[in-house]
């Protein structure tokens, strides 16, 4: 399981890696999206894949999931939904200002 | 115990909330936001206190004892860099009053500004690793917001590339804490520091400590520090003043924090990176603030000099170095901010930032001239001004750790340093006086007040210095002993 989790991972990394890398505005944008969703997938996997056991401490059973990945992904996902939302409204605001969303054009010169 | 450290997070934060019902009420919004930095400037005094005669501070939130609740500790560190976060947050909020604008001030400013001062108390109290990197995303989203807010075509584009650095590096700082609870199990920082300390730093967990770095350089602007000069210098004035005095200073802490409580095993290779990517920001931010012509850049670029001396004393990972490196830290947050409003105000009478174009404004305006001179001359560490103590404890320090390659670029930079804010200052005011009064396109009613308590703390900070000093020392002396934090946190607690 961990294996697969660990393709998948990468997989995500190198996506948004190429999609980052990329010269529009919006592919930009859905790089850092699909690179947030990997380092949540790792997160997740960091903690320890299991199956069957309840996530308390001092339960009968003797295997227990650790439940702290998941609260650290559930704030992740909040802080990567935000930031991506004001990134969009952001580039989209800049498109209608600056008539471009080439980011070649964005660049910025000196005399200006 | 001790709940006096959540005020400083709830009392910016709920005048913040409240701000936004009242935005059109600017006088009530102005008043009460200097009142909540006020407030906060109070608190941070009496923690100051507090941790002088009784100790490292902590308060576990909601009860959860540590390491399985968020703790939040204020050591003296913490609590010198509280105290001068409130002060300078204090100098540009009111040099805001009259030049940020009414647009902007009903546009929801204040709140703004208030959770970007939340954002950075709470980096600064924090003992959690991932409570952390909420407290630098409360601080980054702000300044996201900050940055573009006006949506001038400058701003726009140079916001695109602050926010798309930012959320790289906020997804790698993700990654280092997922491969660190990985390693070690745990992101309590005391936590961290006692099992690290236990089971020795063996080559995964200082991989790991090497993502820091990287993640935490990008936010301190040490060496990767490409995203700055654009930035800072695109929104109004007060905001730039506040990115420059505070935003890399919050990187710098995390790295401090990090590479003397929890990754302080191998030196050799940490520190000695640490020092190594200081003095190639050392450089290169010489050559540019020697290069460029304009205030803004010169400025900037002194930004990123200084965040290369101030590591230069963490790479030292000597005790005499730690202690120049905090004096430094304090003083730093003080003159940029000084400079920076400074800068602005000569840009807002001139309407250009060009040198060269606009000369002798001494004759016009002598007291902005001359307290700048002071702030240029404190910059650059001439004796009894803030600066020197700092940088001859960093410079000690480096020496001491056989660095010499270190301290001798930190001295050269100085000279450099001198040279481009000199530039600014014979530029701008002295020569023939070619723009009279009524040319002027803005004013300094209402703005010198900031500027001339910036001066008298840059000057109290040197003259003083003396005083300081013990408290310094403290601040330093836990930085070298992980133990005291340990206790301070985990007490008697026998969970390791």
């Amino acid at each position: 399981m961990e294996t697969l989790m660990a393709i998948t991972i990468g997989i995500l990394f190198s996506l948004g890696t190429y999609l980052v890398l990329t010269k529009s505005l919006i592919r930009i944008i859905l790089g850092t999206s699909i690179i947030g969703h990997g380092v949540n997938l790792l997160i997740l996997t960091m903690g320890g894949l299991k199956t069957g056991g309840p996530p308390l401490l001092g339960a009968e059973d003797l295997s227990y999931t650790d439940a702290l990945p998941q609260a650290l992904i559930l704030t992740a996902i909040v802080i990567n939904f935000a930031v991506t939302a004001l990134f969009l409204v952001l580039a989209y605001r800049s498109y209608k200002t600056l008539r471009t969303d080439d980011m070649e054009q964005l660049r910025g010169y000196e005399d200006e | 115990m001790n709940n006096a450290l959540i005020l400083l997070i709830i009392i910016p934060l709920i005048t913040g909330m409240v701000l936004i019902i009242f935005r059109k009420k600017i006088v009530f919004q102005r008043v009460a936001s200097a009142a909540a930095l006020l407030v906060t400037s109070i608190i941070s005094l009496i923690l100051i206190y507090q941790v002088k005669t009784k100790g490292i501070q902590s308060l576990q939130l909601g009860g959860w004892e540590a390491p399985f609740g968020i703790s939040f500790v204020v050591d003296m560190f913490s609590a010198l860099l509280l105290l001068t976060t409130s002060l300078v947050a204090f100098a540009c909020l009111v040099y805001a009053f009259r030049s940020i604008g009414t647009e902007r001030e009903a546009n929801y400013f204040y709140p703004l500004y208030l959770f970007l001062i939340t954002g950075v108390y709470g980096s600064f109290l924090t003992g959690d690793l991932f409570n952390l990197f909420v407290c630098f995303e409360v601080m980054l989203i702000s300044s996201y917001v900050l940055l573009s807010l006006g949506g001038t075509k400058i701003q726009l584009r140079e916001s695109i590339k602050y926010i798309l650095i930012n959320v790289l590096s906020s997804s790698l700082f993700l990654v280092g804490i997922a491969y660190l609870y990985a390693v070690v199990g745990t992101l309590n920082m005391a936590h961290l520091s006692a099992r690290i300390a236990e089971v020795g730093q063996d080559g995964v967990t200082t991989t790991v400590s090497l993502l820091f770095i990287i993640v935490f350089g990008l936010k301190a602007a040490l060496f990767l520090f490409y995203w700055l000069p654009g930035s800072y210098s695109a929104p109004p004035t007060a905001i730039g003043a506040i990115f420059a005095a505070l935003l890399t200073k919050v990187g710098i802490y995390a790295l401090f924090r990090t590479f003397t409580l929890i990754f302080y095993h191998e030196p050799q290779i940490t520190h000695l990176l640490l020092g190594i990517m200081g003095v190639a920001t050392m450089v290169l931010g010489a050559f540019g603030a020697i290069a460029f012509s304009d205030i803004k850049r010169i400025l900037t670029y002194n930004v990123i000099i200084s965040v290369g001396l101030i590591i230069a004393g963490l790479a030292s990972y000597s005790l005499i170095g730690i202690t120049g490196s905090i004096n430094y830290l304090v003083h730093d947050m003080i003159i940029k901010a000084l400079l920076f409003l400074i800068g602005g105000t000569i840009i807002g009478l001139t309407g250009t930032d060009k040198l060269g174009e606009v000369t002798g404004l001494i004759r016009t305006h002598p007291y902005l001239g001359w307290m700048f001179f002071i702030a240029a001359l404190s910059v650059s560490g001439i004796p009894p001004l803030s600066g020197f103590l700092g940088k001859v404890f960093i410079t000690k320090g480096t020496f001491e750790a056989g660095y010499y390659w270190l301290g001798g670029v930190g001295l050269m930079t100085s000279l450099m340093v001198l040279y481009s804010v000199m530039k600014i200052f014979m530029n701008a005011f002295w020569g023939e006086t070619n723009l009279s009064q009524e040319m002027e396109k803005g004013t300094t009613k209402g703005l010198m007040f900031p500027i001339v308590l910036l001066t008298m703390l840059t000057v109290l900070l040197g003259v003083g210095a003396e005083a300081m000093q013990p408290y310094v020392k403290m601040a330093a002396d836990d930085l070298m002993n992980p133990l005291h934090y340990i206790h301070a946190v985990l007490g008697g607690n026998s969970i390791q």
